[in-house]
C-alpha cells in the first residue's frame, strides 16, 4: 500500500487561483472518468463473454479510475496531464499511480482495439506490409504474440508495439505496466495492440485455459483501430 | 524424481460455500496439476532432475523451473492452511506472538487483510515466523515463496485471481474476510510455529 503524499497547499492554492483568474480551463482540473464501452457488453460473444465484459469494465476498470482519482487528490498535477503523459513519467510517481494509472490507460486502450467479430475488419495495407517486414507473416506475428501472452507468468499484458525505430515488436509487461512507462525493465514503444492476460480477463469463460482465450481473442481484434494507431505511431 | 500432485486434505466440496467445489476442481485439479506436469517436463535431463521440491525451490533462478516448483509447494501449503469450519483464533504460543506483534488478534486481522488486498496482481500473503522467533506478514509476487528466505511460513492465502474469481469475482476483500472468518487452519499454523 502506498503512503499518502502530503498535500502541498501552495500548489493547490495556485491551481485554484489560476482557475478563478480564468487562466486555466476548468476541464484541466477534471478528474479521470470511466469511458463507456464502445459496444454492448455482449458484442464480443462468444469469444469474450458478457459477464466478463460487465465486471471487467464496470468493476475492475472503474476501480483503477477511482483509485487514480484518489491519487490525483494528493498529486494535483496529475489532473492536468493526459493519460499517455502520465505513463511516460511514471517513475516520478508513487506505485499506486503506476498501478492505477497503468490500469486506467491499459483498459481504456483495450476496449478500443476490440470490436464485434463481424466488424473486426482487416489490417491496412501499411500495417500488413510492416507485419510481413518485421515478422515474416501475419501467422508468425500472431504466434509470437501468443507466446508472449502465455509465458507472462501471473498478471500482465502482451503487446504489439511500434519501437522508437518505427519497427513493430512484441513484448509483455507485468501487472498494469505498459510500454509507454519510463521504467528500466520495460521495452518501450507505442502500443498498437494489447491483450490483457490477468485472470479476470478470461477466467469466467476460459478458467485455466489462457491459450484458448488468446487464440479466440483474435476474432475480435479491431483491425481498423489497430491500423489507425499504427499510422499515428509512425508520425 | 517424478513429482506428483499431493492429495487434497479434504473433499472438493468440503469448503463450500466459502470456496466452491467448482473452484477446487480448477484450482487443485487443473492449476496445481499443471504446475506438477510442467515441472516434470522442465527438469527432465537437467541438474534438477534428482532434487526434491524444496531443494529445487532453493536452487533454481527466477524462471520456469522455480515458478512451477514453488507453485507446487505454495499450493500444497495453501490447502493445509484451509479447513472446513476453520477461522476463529489461534491459542497458545502463536496467539502470544501475534499479540506481541500487533497488539490484538483483531489488529492482526486488519494488517493481514490490508496486506492481502494490497498485493497487486498475482501473489500470496503469508504469516511467517522470523529468525528471531517473532511473527510477521509477508507478501510475495507470482510464485514467490518464503523458503528462499530466512522466514518460516506458518499460514498462507493465495490471492491469484484464480483462487477466488469463480466465487467472488473482483471482490478480493470478501475472499480475505471469509478466509479469516471461516477457513483459516490455526492448528496447522500453530504446528508450524512450534
Amino acid at each position: 500500500m502506498q503512503a499518502a503524499i502530503p498535500l502541498r497547499p501552495f500548489v493547490r492554492r495556485s491551481l485554484l487561483a489560476a482557475l478563478f483568474a480564468g487562466l486555466m480551463p476548468a476541464a484541466a482540473l477534471a478528474q479521470f472518468s470511466l469511458p463507456p464501452l464502445p459496444y454492448a457488453p455482449s458484442a464480443l460473444e462468444p469469444h469474450v463473454d458478457t459477464a466478463t465484459m460487465e465486471i471487467h469494465h464496470g468493476r475492475h476498470h472503474k476501480a483503477y479510475v477511482d483509485n487514480l482519482n484518489a491519487q490525483a487528490k494528493n498529486i494535483p498535477e496529475l489532473a492536468g496531464m493526459s493519460l499517455e503523459a502520465i505513463q511516460g513519467q511514471i517513475s516520478k510517481y508513487p506505485v499506486a499511480v503506476r498501478n492505477n494509472g497503468g490500469g486506467h490507460y491499459n483498459h481504456d486502450f483495450f476496449w478500443t482495439i476490440m470490436a464485434p467479430a463481424d466488424q473486426a475488419g482487416q489490417p491496412s495495407a501499411a500495417l500488413e506490409t510492416a507485419i510481413a517486414r518485421d515478422f515474416g507473416s501475419m501467422d508468425e506475428m500472431k504466434k509470437r504474440f501468443n507466446e508472449a501472452a502465455l509465458t507472462r507468468f501471473g498478471s500482465g499484458w502482451a503487446w504489439l508495439i511500434v519501437t522508437p525505430e518505427k519497427k513493430l515488436a512484441i513484448t509483455s509487461t507485468p501487472n498494469q505496466d505498459n510500454p509507454l512507462m519510463d521504467l528500466p525493465e520495460i521495452q518501450r514503444g507505442t502500443p498498437v495492440l494489447g491483450l490483457d492476460v490477468w485472470e479476470h480477463a478470461y477466467y469466467l469463460k476460459y478458467q485455466n485455459k489462457r491459450a484458448d482465450y488468446a487464440t479466440n481473442w483474435w476474432n475480435v481484434v479491431n483491425w481498423k483501430e489497430v491500423s489507425r494507431r499504427y499510422d499515428a505511431a509512425l508520425k | 524424481m517424478e513429482h506428483t500432485l499431493p492429495p487434497l486434505p479434504y473433499a472438493k466440496d468440503a469448503l463450500a460455500p466459502h470456496i466452491s467445489a467448482e473452484t477446487l476442481e480448477f484450482h487443485y485439479g487443473k492449476h496445481h496439476q499443471a504446475y506438477v506436469t510442467n515441472l516434470n517436463n522442465l527438469i527432465k535431463g537437467t541438474e534438477y532432475e534428482n532434487l526434491d521440491l524444496e531443494a529445487i525451490i532453493k536452487k533454481a533462478p527466477a524462471g520456469g523451473v522455480f515458478n512451477n516448483a514453488a507453485q507446487i509447494w505454495n499450493h500444497t501449503f495453501f490447502w493445509s492452511s484451509l479447513k472446513p469450519n476453520g477461522g476463529g483464533e489461534p491459542t497458545g504460543a502463536l496467539a502470544d506472538a501475534i499479540k506481541a506483534k500487533w497488539g490484538s488478534f483483531d489488529d492482526f486481522k486488519k494488517a493481514f487483510s490490508a496486506s492481502a488486498a494490497g498485493n497487486f496482481g498475482s501473489g500470496w500473503t503469508w504469516l511467517v515466523k522470523k529468525a528471531d522467533g517473532s511473527v510477521d506478514i509477508v507478501n510475495t509476487t507470482g510464485a514467490g515463496c518464503p523458503l528462499t528466505t530466512a522466514d518460516k511460513p506458518l499460514l498462507t492465502l493465495d490471492v491469484w485471481e484464480h483462487a477466488y474469481y469463480i466465487d467472488y469475482r473482483n471482490r478480493r476483500p470478501d475472499f480475505i474476510a471469509t478466509f479469516l472468518a471461516s477457513l483459516a487452519n490455526w492448528e496447522f499454523a500453530a504446528k508450524n510455529f512450534a
